[in-house]
């Protein structure tokens, strides 16, 4: 009952101890959680400003600011930041950590020593990454295809042992996720009243553990072929390059769904709650996660249609990636049908729920083009592909992102932000995201190929539009980024549950306890009844 | 207005397997219009429609089995069509003609190469028969490239110690431009090439080493400036600025700066004569032979600061090009 007289005492986890030492010392899963949020955050500045000099020197033809060496290594570190130190921590580790035990009901993770050892494997690993900037900056593309990254003079180590234990990181929180959600369900909630967010982490963290442990191997190898001059990939002392493709991509394949998985859930999630309807087909969303995540596996091959592979592969992933839109399918479908005769409040998370459901509509059927065989011929390593992945993995994962942020910022923070800014801030970033990325599906369809840093006079004027519109995204960044922190030090006070949302962790106080709940809740009907706004969580 | 941003923009097409591409492509284009409208015009109907009033009452939903097997079942038939058509159309992509005429091509950083049966060996051009398929033998000398005409809708990576093979049968002449599409490194985006679709009578005249008259970019007409530049060909002009010519055509321009600016290779301005510090700590003075030893083999002499990356040159000019190609170097003050 030590909560309760917390709880009288104005206690939360944010207040409960004081001192730098008490966050870094940190065994709840909520602190940990922040501590993910504010790195990534770090880091998504870093990746964006990189963005941004590529979207300069891209605005014209030739060199516009910086140097063709200079430029390769930019656009690297943008990818490899945005993908490692970005997408794949932002939903599962920062928002994934905070949540997951709330919404079973539990007072933390299964390991809470586990989940901090994560958090500093993450940072460690980052740091190597982040050394080889002031040492010998890489040059070879965040896919470090061989034998170009073997070659080259560049801290190709430093980088590879930073990804190799970031990966080591994501293993240990997928691990924790598992359990927490097999062991730490409150009483009542069963499989079938899981809220789809955790459903998502669990099919995600399914991914982190089987896929990851392949990528290390992967790096391991190209380090012991670079240092040791093992002929592995590297056909000039007997290596086989394209090997080291199918390695790649058997986990880079699989992480985009790392990427994209929990974006989905936290929809599922957001769209409900905004529309006082329940989700339209909870089994299909949940099961379809699980098969996204299998399909995952057995589809790496469509990366490599040019690469010279047999045209037999070509043939049998060809045909498998094709059934990934269908789990995919029925998720789109089902969110529009939640819509559907509810009773819809545009606040900020639905806003960016909506234009998630736009941006990755365009995003997955222009993946369609990429999975039929001939059309992937034309198009690949050219924009459109740029064009394809950015719509899915920012359009998807940071506009899932930014849903989730702004629909759990009052539980997490225990106030709002302004609500009028924040519709601000997703008119700028919707618009700045469109202008940016659609012109470069058109760029990729006449032919521009990816990684230029000069091209032809006639693809100018499209990528002036694109740079121009990197400015609009920019802006609605740093204005959301602006609005947020206001928010989070001086916003009004927020409710236990401002949103009128059913799930667990909105029948604790803003922000919660030290411990979550007073009381272990019990959960007696599924948490997604907008029927009668009844509660659902008796003591 | 979706059309034209998509399809009126493609490049042009060129092969009849380009033809069969586009409209796959279109079809897909279209497809996707169809859906996107759906899923976010249905979207947006529904937030007008449903938009929160008093007295709006949700309705209780949580699901339609028949909807559900509906979509399901639909796209995965339309994915099944569009796998085979573009499986179809892959096959014609990849199935070269027995008879093809067959080029040997070799990338390296950052020069296309083309070695034909007639002993010919040309850079960044690759000449071929118009309506005659061809067939493309490709290695790599260094690391990943890739060989991929806009016109032709192909692409194929070419792979250091394996041979990948693309093909194409070219119905309009003229230059078709070829670009590097596997990051390779500094000047991937400098690794560029044209193919030269030449009609019969050029084809033979090309063959039996004569001159060929101006060529058009393909699916244009010759214009003031192509017969100009082609009667300037025909006469005879300054040494150094045949010397440009080649400086610009045989690949040299993407990795040497004529105007001091960085780029892989060490700027060609003002090395005539100038004190050149090496590798090994030694210095040397630029003189003719320092320079021809450079585009021979460039191996010898290690420019300080610089990586031994750049490909030898020999047997591919002739003394009169190496003559040009050295004047030109000498009046880059």
């Amino acid at each position: 009952m030590a909560t309760h007289a917390e709880a009288h005492a104005g206690l939360n986890y944010l207040n409960h101890t004081r001192g730098l030492k008490s966050w870094l010392t940190t065994l709840d899963h909520k602190r940990i959680g922040l501590m993910y949020l504010y790195s990534v955050l770090v880091f998504f500045l870093l990746g964006g400003i990189f963005a941004l000099l590529i979207r300069l020197e891209l605005f014209s033809p030739g060199q516009t600011i910086m140097s063709a060496t200079t430029y390769n290594k930019v656009f690297t570190y943008h990818g490899a930041i945005m993908v490692f130190m970005v997408i794949i921590p932002a939903i599962p580790a920062a928002l994934g950590n905070f949540l997951l035990p709330i919404l079973v009901g539990a007072k933390d993770v299964a390991f809470p020593r586990l989940n901090l050892a994560s958090y500093y494997v993450f940072m460690a690993g980052a740091l190597f990454a982040a050394t080889s900037l002031f040492v010998n900056q890489v040059d070879t593309g965040w896919t470090f295809y061989t034998p170009y990254s073997i070659r080259t003079s560049t801290s190709v180590i430093l980088v590879l042992t930073g990804a190799f234990i970031m990966g080591f990181s994501s293993i240990l929180t997928g691990l924790n996720f598992i359990v927490t959600i097999h062991k730490l369900r409150a009483p009542g909630l069963s499989w079938s009243r899981l809220p789809l967010f955790c459903w998502a982490l669990y099919a995600t963290s399914i991914i982190q553990v089987l896929a990851t442990p392949v990528l290390a191997i992967t790096l391991l190898l190209l380090i012991a072929e670079r240092v040791l001059k093992i002929g592995i990939f590297d056909p000039a002392i007997g290596g086989d390059p394209i090997l080291f493709q199918h390695f790649f991509w058997f986990y880079s394949h699989p992480a985009v769904y790392i990427m994209i998985l929990p974006a989905m859930g936290v929809i599922s999630e957001v769209i409900p709650v905004f529309s006082r309807k329940p989700i339209f087909g909870y089994k299909a969303i949940a099961y379809s996660s699980f098969g996204i995540a299998l399909i995952a596996f057995i589809v790496w091959g469509h990366h490599m249609f040019v690469s010279g592979q047999s045209e037999l592969a070509n043939f049998v992933f060809s045909l498998l990636t094709m059934f990934v839109a269908v789990p995919t399918g029925i998720k789109v479908f089902s969110w529009v049908g939640t819509m559907y005769r509810g009773k819809l409040r545009f606040q900020a998370p639905m806003l960016y729920a909506m234009g998630f459901l736009e941006l990755f509509t365009v995003g997955g059927l222009t993946g369609v083009f990429l999975a039929t065989l001939s059309v992937n011929v034309h198009l690949t390593d050219t924009y459109f592909v740029i064009a394809h992945f950015h719509y899915t993995m920012v359009g998807g994962a940071i506009m899932g992102f930014m849903a989730g942020l702004h629909y759990w910022f009052p539980k997490i923070f225990g106030r709002m932000y302004s609500e009028k800014a924040a519709k601000w801030g997703f008119g700028l970033v919707i618009t700045g995201f469109n202008v940016t990325f659609f012109p470069q599906f058109i760029l990729g369809s006449q032919g521009m190929p990816r990684r230029y840093w000069d091209y032809l006079p006639e693809f100018t004027w499209l990528n002036r539009l694109s740079t121009f519109g990197s400015w609009i995204l920019a802006t609605g960044l740093f204005f959301s980024a602006y609005y947020l922190i206001k928010g989070a030090i001086s916003g009004k006070e927020a409710s236990a549950n401002p949103w009128e949302a059913l799930t667990l962790e909105w029948q604790t106080p803003s922000p919660p306890p030290h411990d979550n709940f007073a009381e272990t809740p019990v959960v007696t009907t599924w948490l997604y009844e907008y029927r009668d706004q009844e509660p659902v969580v008796s003591a | 207005m979706f059309d034209r941003m998509f399809n009126g923009d493609l490049p042009l097409q060129a092969t009849d397997v380009a033809a069969r591409w586009d409209s796959l492509y279109n079809f897909l284009v279209w497809l996707s219009v169809f859906f996107f409208v759906l899923v976010v015009g249905g979207m947006i109907y529904f937030a007008f429609k449903y938009k929160n009033r008093p007295g709006l009452k949700p309705k209780y939903i949580t699901g339609n089995h028949t909807l559900e097997a509906i979509w399901i079942a639909v796209p995965t038939v339309l994915l099944m069509v569009i796998f085979a058509w573009g499986y179809s159309v892959y096959h014609d992509m990849t199935q070269a003609p027995s008879d093809a005429y067959e080029v040997r091509v070799i990338g390296k950083q950052w020069l296309w190469q083309f070695q034909y049966d007639n002993g010919k060996t040309t850079i960044g051009e690759l000449y071929v028969p118009m309506n005659k398929p061809v067939k493309l033998i490709m290695t790599s000398e260094d690391v990943l490239h890739s060989f991929f005409v806009p016109n032709f809708r192909i692409k194929q990576d070419v792979v250091p110690g394996m041979y990948t093979s693309v093909w194409f049968e070219a119905k309009l002449p003229g230059k078709h431009q070829i670009f590097c599409t596997e990051y390779c490194g500094g000047s991937h985006s400098g690794m560029l090439a044209q193919v030269i679709a030449l009609d019969e009578k050029q084809w033979e005249d090309w063959n039996a080493g004569k001159k060929l008259g101006p060529i058009p970019v393909a699916g244009r007409e010759l214009t003031e400036a192509d017969l100009t530049s082609a009667a300037q060909a025909e006469a005879p002009k300054p040494l150094a600025e045949q010397g440009k010519t080649l400086f610009e055509t045989k690949g040299c321009v993407a990795c040497h700066s004529i105007d001091g600016s960085q780029k892989p290779g060490p700027t060609l301005k003002g090395v005539f004569g100038s004190k050149i510090e090496l590798a090994d700590g030694t210095t040397i003075t630029a003189d003719e032979n320092y320079l021809r030893e450079s585009i021979e083999k460039p191996q010898a002499k290690i420019v300080k600061g610089f990586q031994p990356i750049m490909p030898t040159f020999q047997g591919l000019m002739s003394e009169t090009e190496l003559n040009a190609l050295i004047a030109y170097i000498k009046s880059l003050k």
